[in-house]
Formats: structure tokens, sequence, C-alpha cells
């Protein structure tokens, strides 16, 4: 597993794609936090960028690469290594490379500029979106037998957690607001682990007007301790779900 | 060494693999031959472990091959197409397949040698011809020295001095006792290493017979224009033996 692992890193550490996205995240940082005399400012920019660029971006990747893989794995597969090992073998390559990617381009001007437990979530938080959402382009890569689908389908669910289901969000809260629904509320929440990345860094951030709705209920009904351990879990539930299932899945497909 | 009993595959409604009995022996040459869909490539994926079958069981070496993994230990794959992580050097992923392989301790590199790999060993994957890539793929199967090889078009996209080269190993190995499938629509190809004929069509199997059955049968000594001749004729009814 672990020879897989260096080789897939040491495909991905060449791959352009990998080196624009470590170089834009890198401008970003900077230039977001130089500018600004107000650090807790530039690290809520920051946020807005982790939230938006990083579940798309990793999706996006995770996919293309898995499904250019394919021949690869066949090959790999026809040695003696059992079919999960090879699996998560290959998620562990690219989801390490991406957040190499994500720390350098983020998490090193974030340290260098403002360096305290807010700006420490916001790396936490943008390394498990990185996390997620390759687990969750690995289902697609398992559910899909077709590139051009598989592709199409990430791009649908990464739009998903990222535009689409704060609106539904919306709606949901708009249509039942004559209810309590603030509970149930906190457990759609939690069907989002970008809405959750966001909640943990500004239980942190302490900017009460920018928490939104959903932020202020965590932290009336949990707290930040609380909420932020909440969240964490959650999004380890995150990662290991989507992991589980792929390699359910992939046990029983024909390559 | 290899049997395969009930062997049945579709997908969806399609049957890609009707039935099928064979059995393979230490030292034969196999070539697996039908028109494009009717098999092939299934079957072979399906000795690999690639391919879950939906019935029948497929052992080698008397073991069941179904729940089992190490069992690839045994088998050499040269896959049709052979495409590589882009920016991975080909001394880069023959070193890989080596560290993975940490059973085997003696590699046989003739083909390595042959093909003059290590001259271009720092070369990426992406910048290679599909020919080279096709030669890469051709030192894998080989680099363990197993007892049974697989290959896919084997020939296809290599020049003719690298399909000799190949012809010439394949022959060695075959003769060393080892088991050998191989598909190929270039079936002068086959005709000097082949002992065998297994003919598929519409996923089932149409026979089963030694090369020189098949020549006694038709009258005719190339293998193109026996099988030539049996497409025409519709002799196969005849000659099915298993």
């Amino acid at each position: 597993m672990r020879t897989i692992i260096k080789y897939v890193l040491l495909d991905l550490i060449k791959n352009k794609t990998v080196l624009v996205y470590t170089f834009i995240l890198a401008a970003l940082s900077v230039s977001v936090l130089a500018t600004g005399s107000n650090t807790s400012k530039g690290l809520l920019s920051l946020l807005n960028i982790t939230l938006l660029f990083v579940p798309i971006i990793s999706m996006l990747f995770a996919t293309i690469y898995f499904f250019n893989s394919v021949e690869f794995i066949e090959l790999l597969l026809a040695q003696p290594i059992k079919r999960k090992t090879m699996l998560l073998a290959e998620y562990s390559g690219v989801a390490f490379a991406l957040s190499i990617a994500y720390l350098i381009g983020v998490g090193i001007p974030v340290c260098l500029f403002s360096y305290d437990l807010a700006s420490l979530t916001l790396i936490l938080s943008g390394l498990f979106l990185t996390l997620i959402f390759s687990a969750l382009a690995l289902v697609i890569f398992v559910l899909f037998k077709d590139k051009t689908k598989g592709i199409g389908a990430a791009i649908i669910t990464a739009l998903f957690f990222t535009l689409l289901f704060d609106g539904l969000l919306l709606s949901f809260i708009f249509s039942f607001s004559d209810y309590p629904i603030d509970q149930p509320l906190l457990g759609l929440i939690s069907l989002n682990p970008v809405d959750l990345a966001r909640i943990l860094v500004l239980l942190k951030l302490d900017v009460a007007v920018m928490m939104g709705y959903s932020g202020a209920l965590f932290k009336k009904f949990m707290g930040s301790a609380t909420g932020s351990i909440y969240t964490i879990f959650c999004m380890s539930f995150w990662v290991i779900i989507p992991l589980l299932m792929s390699a359910k899945v992939f046990k029983r497909k024909d390559l | 060494m290899i049997t395969i009993e009930h062997l049945t595959k579709s997908y969806r409604k399609f049957k890609a693999l009707d039935n099928i009995n064979l059995s393979f022996e230490r030292g034969q040459a196999i070539s697996l031959l039908g028109p494009n869909g009717s098999g092939k490539t299934t079957l072979i994926k399906s000795i690999l472990g690639l391919v879950i079958p939906e019935s029948g069981t497929i052992k080698i070496g008397g073991k069941e091959i179904k729940k089992d993994w190490a069992y690839r230990s045994q088998i050499g794959y040269m896959p049709q197409i052979g495409r590589y992580p882009e920016n991975m050097t080909i001394g880069q992923v023959i070193k890989m397949l080596k560290e993975i392989r940490k059973d085997c301790t003696r590699f046989d590199e003739e083909l390595i040698e042959l093909y003059n790999i290590p001259a271009y060993q720092n070369k990426t994957m992406r910048s290679l011809s599909g020919g080279t890539r096709q030669k890469v793929s051709a030192c894998l199967a080989f680099l363990f020295s197993p007892e049974v090889f697989i290959m896919d078009e084997p020939t296809a996209g290599l020049d003719p001095v690298a399909s000799e080269i190949l012809k010439e190993k394949i022959a060695k190995e075959c003769a060393n006792g080892k088991l050998i499938l191989i598909t190929s629509h270039v079936l002068s190809d086959l005709d000097e290493i082949a002992s065998h004929v297994v003919y598929l069509q519409d996923g089932k199997l149409k026979f089963y017979n030694t090369i020189d059955e098949l020549k006694f049968l038709t009258g005719e000594d190339k293998l193109n224009k026996v099988i030539a001749s049996i497409m025409k004729n519709e002799q196969p009814k005849k000659l099915i033996t298993v």
C-alpha cells in the first residue's frame, strides 16, 4: 500500500494542475492577507475562497485522475494486491497531494501572517474539505463506468454542496418558519460538509454578524466548544463513510 | 493448470460469456480467437479476477480463485492498452512493480535488455509512443517469471523487430513449460506460437482443438486459411470436442 501511495505522489508532484492550484491558492492568500489591515477580515475572505474552490477543484481533479488511471489500476490489480488496498492507496495518494497543495497554498501564508487558533481551524477545515471531496470523487469513480458521466456527476455533486444546498435550506426555513425547526435544521446542516466547514471556522472567528442563521444556531445550542467538536465529528464521518462505501462497491466492480 | 467450469457473465441483457467450459495445461500456447465482442477479453479478465463472473468457477492450480487474490502472483498480464500515470518515468514504473512484488526475488529482465529499455528509462510515460508503451507492458508481464502468461493483443502496435523479439520470447517460455494465453487478430503471428485454438462467438465456445487437428480437418496449412475455411463452411459443429 505504501509503495503505491509513494508512486502516485511522485506522479502528482509533477502534475501541472496541482502546481497551478497551489500557486493560485498561494497568490490569493498572500494578496488577501498582506493588503488588509484587519487579519480577521482577511481570514474571512480566505474562508470564502476555501469554501468555494477547495470542494470543486478537489472533486473534479480527483475524479478525472481516478478515471484516467483505470488502465493502470487494472494492471496493478493483475498483481497480487487486494482490491481494497489498491483503491485506498490510490485515494490516499490523491488526497495527500491535494492536502499538501492546500497546506502550501493557504497554510503557510496564513501561519506567517496571522498565527492563531482561528487560522488553524481554517487550515483544518480546508484539509477536511479536501479529504471529503476526494472521497466523494472515489464514490463516483466506483459507481460510474463512463468517464464523461462520472465527471458530470462530480460537477453536479460539487455544485450541490457549495451552492444548491444552501438554497434548499433557505426554502426549508421559509416554508416551515411557523414551526420550531431549530433542531431539525442542525441535523440538516450536518448533511453538508461545506456548511460544517464554515461553521467550524466562524465559531472560532467570533464574527457574530457573519455567522448567519445556522452559525448562530450552533452557538446557541452547543456553545463554541461542543459545536466545534460536533462539526469535527461529523466531518470525520463524511470522510469515512464514502471511503467504506466505495471499497464495498469496488469489490464487485467489473473493470 | 487452469480449469474453467460453466463460466457465465452478462452485462445487463448482453451475454458476454455463456456457459464456458475449458481446461488448459502447462506447455500449451492457447490462442483465443473470435470476432470483435465475442467475449475474449471478458474471459481473460475473468481469469485475472478483474471481471466478477455471474456463475461458474475458475480454478488455477486446483484452487478456486473467487476470494483469493494471491494466485495472481502466478500470472503475467499484458493488457491491450497500456496506460500509465503520465508523469512517471519508465524506470519508476518498473521499480514500483518490483517493490509491489516483494515476494519475487529473481527478475527476468531479458526483454528489458532486448528492447533496450534502460536507454530511455528517464522518459515520462506521457512522452512515449504507443509502441514503446506496449514494449513496457510486455517487459512487465515477463518480469516476475510467472507460470501463466495472459496477453491481450500483444503484437498490436509493435514494429516488426519488436514483434519478432516478443514472439521468440513467448515461444521460449512456452518451451519452458509455461502456459500461454493469447488473443490476437494477426493470425500469422499466432501461427508460429499457438498449439491450440479456442474459438468464441457471441460468448459461446465454438471449438477448442489443437492446431494440427484443425489443419488436418480442413486440409489447409496456414492458420488464417484454416480459420477462414472453418468460418465459411460452418464446420465447427462437427469439430466441437468439448
